[in-house]
């Protein structure tokens, strides 16, 4: 036992751990500050040596270069085409995800499956994808594949719905018709009300316990109504196959083979990371959970519906974000094929001799908030799925 | 209380079913499986049918005759000597280390009083076979026996480390051996007239980015993960900016910085190598990550360890030093492991910004004269992507072995 500290001596200050505790934030703030400020002014003084522009006023000048399959040319401002980039990226970003995340939870359940071929065919898949670069990965899809189908004069036309060249792919697309926007104001409404019905439906379940059939209920109305209304505008909507005349395409939705080329490389890349989460947020599911549907007989299907994927969902949603975002970061790769996403336009800009700081920091800003786009609507949902737990 | 002791039980006997039993079990037990299996045979058949005929008929000459340039890049002919050298002493380096921890383990075993079984060599067969397929069928695209008498001379020097390292009595300069023969393997290629790092290419190149870009990151990556889980704010709000800011770019933007803007932010003059430049901002990136790991192996130490250290007294850095770093950094090593395979796959981004790594090689000589046009990409992009492919394989089987055996998560 020591004797009580005598209440006279107080601690020095240079002992005393809020002085401690401000003196090491402030040695922090000083160092990181002087480093970024010798930097800082490194940086301008090089740019002011190399008669490059210090701030943001480039943006206005011409981009110098032409980006296929966009309208922007050499004489459109640099901001505008950095928004097509943008763009491109986004086209990348909004298709991949669904694709991505049906083909990997499908490939997950898979490994999981009762029959042999079924696993193997899905463990090699697996184990092929994840460790091969994503980059290497493009290249086979544009090299080895995309530059290989047939030119534009003789592009192949398969079942009249497509058109393949090794510039792009068109597929059946769907155009407006007289009528289009009244049937949109129909369909809007059903859909509010078909939700209602829903809720009503459900709740309707949870009071009385009886089957509620919602699918049925709502899915039916808008069926129904979507068909009724279809026939009765005079069909508003109306398929629009692609058709090659000559050089010119009319019709469709065209793509152009790098764009394909990078998609298709960077879905399945990441959905064979994303098959690993599903996998593996599946066998977390305790096995008391199998068991238990099987003494309620409930048939293999049921059992994957209602038991084990709602709680797999749970588990694979966290790591499952962490993906979409490497895919959205991985969409950069496009450079290395030539794909007019905001990284190869930067890069282009950088070449016509524009400031790299600037442009570096403005693609990064770019990626930061897609990221951060992601991660808070996944998040979001994330919120609403989880447990409410004590 | 009594304790009863339950016999050994074997397990039950499995009554031995015939091929027929086992395809109807695991191919057609249910009327959709076997639909499924009609459909899948039918497709793998094919697609086996095309994937051995294009394998069959790729001409491998492109390949045989730029190996040299997939693995080392543009070496100078008459240095070849230096990377077999450096090999050698990275792969007793390698062995040794191996060795080390192989009897550091036998010696925590022994002082337990736990059996202790040493992996066999058959242990070893089926944890580095795809390995040894690679090197056997790089060295049948060898036009000269030379490479395979190196490989050889190298795998003995492996193979001797591990030997070494295993009976050596002092573990501590058993270490100091290891860090000495991995800077005799870099002076072996670079000191006395040697080809600097500027000049790399090939495989070599990307296993240097990713061992140098981990090994350089981490010191950082452990700085910036305590600073993340620092009691003053600033420094946390420091250490949190630069961590999510560089973890929700690509990589390739912070290339793109390091190709293009790093030379801005020096003084004048001071214009490093695009190799450097490209060390430097793989380095900034992967710290960000390795701060990540690291603060994760941090988490899973119960905050019960640095309350009890503090009750004994020890000073805070001690008790980071002693008592919790120890702990965490065991937690870290899987996922630091695939940190490694994602860097070792990323290492193919430098060559968009014009370095002739092996996904690069694989893909310029297409445009040698003697096989421009001819249509090869398949065939050298098949041959980087087995080379990729291996490395990769090999290392996840790896670390998943060892979060096994670490047990991390299940203590």
């Amino acid at each position: 036992m020591t004797a009580a500290p005598d209440v006279a001596t107080r601690t020095p200050f240079w002992r005393d751990l809020r002085t401690l505790r401000v003196a090491a934030q402030l040695l922090a703030v000083v160092v990181v500050g002087s480093v970024i400020y010798y930097l800082w002014s490194n940086l301008m003084g090089n740019l002011r040596a190399a008669g490059l522009s210090t701030n943001f006023s480039f943006l206005t000048q011409p981009l110098g270069v032409d980006i296929a399959g966009s309208g922007a040319g050499p004489g459109t401002p640099i901001w505008r085409g950095l928004l097509v980039g943008v763009k491109n990226t986004f086209a990348l970003v909004i298709v991949g995800i669904p694709i991505l995340t049906v083909i990997g939870t499908l490939v997950g359940i898979g490994r999981l499956s009762t029959n042999w071929l079924v696993i193997r065919i899905c463990t090699i898949y697996v184990e092929l994808f994840r460790n091969l670069p994503p980059l290497l990965i493009i290249f086979f899809f544009f090299n080895a594949v995309v530059l290989r189908l047939p030119l534009l004069e003789n592009s192949s036309n398969p079942m009249g719905l497509l058109v393949v060249n090794n510039r792009f792919i068109a597929v059946t697309g769907f155009t407006a018709q007289p009528g289009l926007g009244a049937y949109w104001v129909i369909m809007g409404v059903t859909l509010l009300i078909s939700i209602w019905i829903w809720i009503q439906r459900t709740r309707r379940w949870e009071r009385t316990g009886r089957p509620h059939q919602r699918v049925l209920w709502s899915g039916g109305l808008l069926g129904a109504v979507g068909l009724i209304a279809f026939l009765l505008l005079g069909g508003p909507i109306a398929l629009s196959v692609p058709v090659l005349d000559g050089r010119a395409l009319a019709g469709g939705f065209r793509g152009l083979g790098s764009y394909f080329a990078v998609l298709v490389a960077l879905v399945l890349y990441t959905a064979s990371h994303v098959a690993e989460i599903v996998r593996g947020s599946i066998l977390a599911v305790p096995r008391g959970q199998t068991e238990a549907a099987n003494a309620l007989a409930l048939s293999p299907f049921q059992r994957l519906r209602h038991i084990l994927l709602p709680q797999a969902m749970r588990i694979a949603i966290p790591p499952t974000i962490s993906q979409f975002l490497n895919f959205t970061k991985n969409t950069s790769l496009a450079i290395a094929i030539g794909y007019a996403e905001i990284t190869r336009i930067t890069f282009q800009t950088i070449g016509n001799a524009q400031p790299a700081p600037q442009l570096v920091a403005l693609l990064m800003l770019c990626y930061l908030v897609f990221s951060l786009t992601i991660s808070v609507v996944v998040n979001l949902l994330n919120r609403r799925l989880q447990y409410v737990t004590q | 209380m009594t304790t009863e002791t339950v016999p050994a039980t074997t397990a039950p006997a499995t009554p031995k079913r015939g091929w027929v039993a086992w395809i109807r079990e695991n191919l057609f037990n249910t009327w959709y499986n076997g639909l499924l299996t009609l459909i899948l045979g039918g497709l793998t058949v094919a697609a086996l049918w095309f994937a051995v005929r294009a394998v069959a008929g790729f001409d491998l000459t492109i390949i045989k005759t730029n190996l040299r340039l997939f693995m080392i890049g543009k070496f100078p002919a008459s240095q070849l000597w230096r990377p077999w050298v450096s090999g050698a002493l990275l792969a007793h380096a390698v062995g040794l280390g191996s060795g080390l921890v192989h009897s550091a383990t036998r010696e925590r075993a022994q002082k337990a009083g736990l059996p202790y079984i040493p992996s066999t060599v058959s242990d070893i067969l089926s944890r580095f076979w795809p390995v040894m397929v690679l090197v056997v069928v790089i060295l049948l695209l060898t036009e000269t026996i030379t490479p395979t008498i190196m490989v050889i001379l190298v795998a003995g020097a492996g193979a001797g480390g591990s030997y070494l390292g295993r009976w050596l009595p002092s573990r501590l300069w058993g270490w100091v051996a290891v860090v000495a023969l991995v800077i005799g393997g870099y002076m072996a290629m670079s000191a006395f007239g040697g080809v600097g790092w500027d000049a790399w290419g090939g495989l070599h190149l990307n296993l240097f980015l990713a061992v140098a870009g981990i090994a350089f990151a981490f010191p950082l990556g452990m700085l910036l993960a305590l600073g993340r889980r620092s009691s003053l704010p600033v420094v946390r709000a420091m250490s949190v900016t630069y961590i999510e800011v560089v973890r929700g770019v690509p990589l390739i933007a912070i290339l793109l910085f390091g190709a293009f803007a790093i030379g801005f932010l020096l003084p004048e003059g001071v214009r490093p190598s695009q190799v450097t430049r490209m060390l430097i901002a793989i380095t900034a990136f992967e710290a960000a990550y390795i701060a990540e790991v690291i603060r994760g192996g941090l988490q899973a130490v119960p905050p019960g360890q640095t309350e009890a250290s503090q009750a004994l007294g020890l000073p805070p850095w001690k008790t980071m030093r002693l008592v919790v770093l120890p702990q965490a950094l065991r937690a870290t090593i899987p996922p630091m492991v695939g940190q490694f395979i994602s860097l070792y796959k990323d290492t193919t981004l430098v060559a968009i910004l014009g370095l002739t790594e092996l996904l690069e090689a694989s893909f310029i000589v297409n445009s040698q004269p003697g096989f421009l046009g001819k249509g090869l990409f398949l065939v050298t992009l098949a041959f980087a992507g087995l080379v990729f492919w291996v490395g990769s394989y090999t290392m996840s089987r790896e670390a998943r072995r060892l979060e096994k055996r670490l047990g991390v998560g299940e203590r």
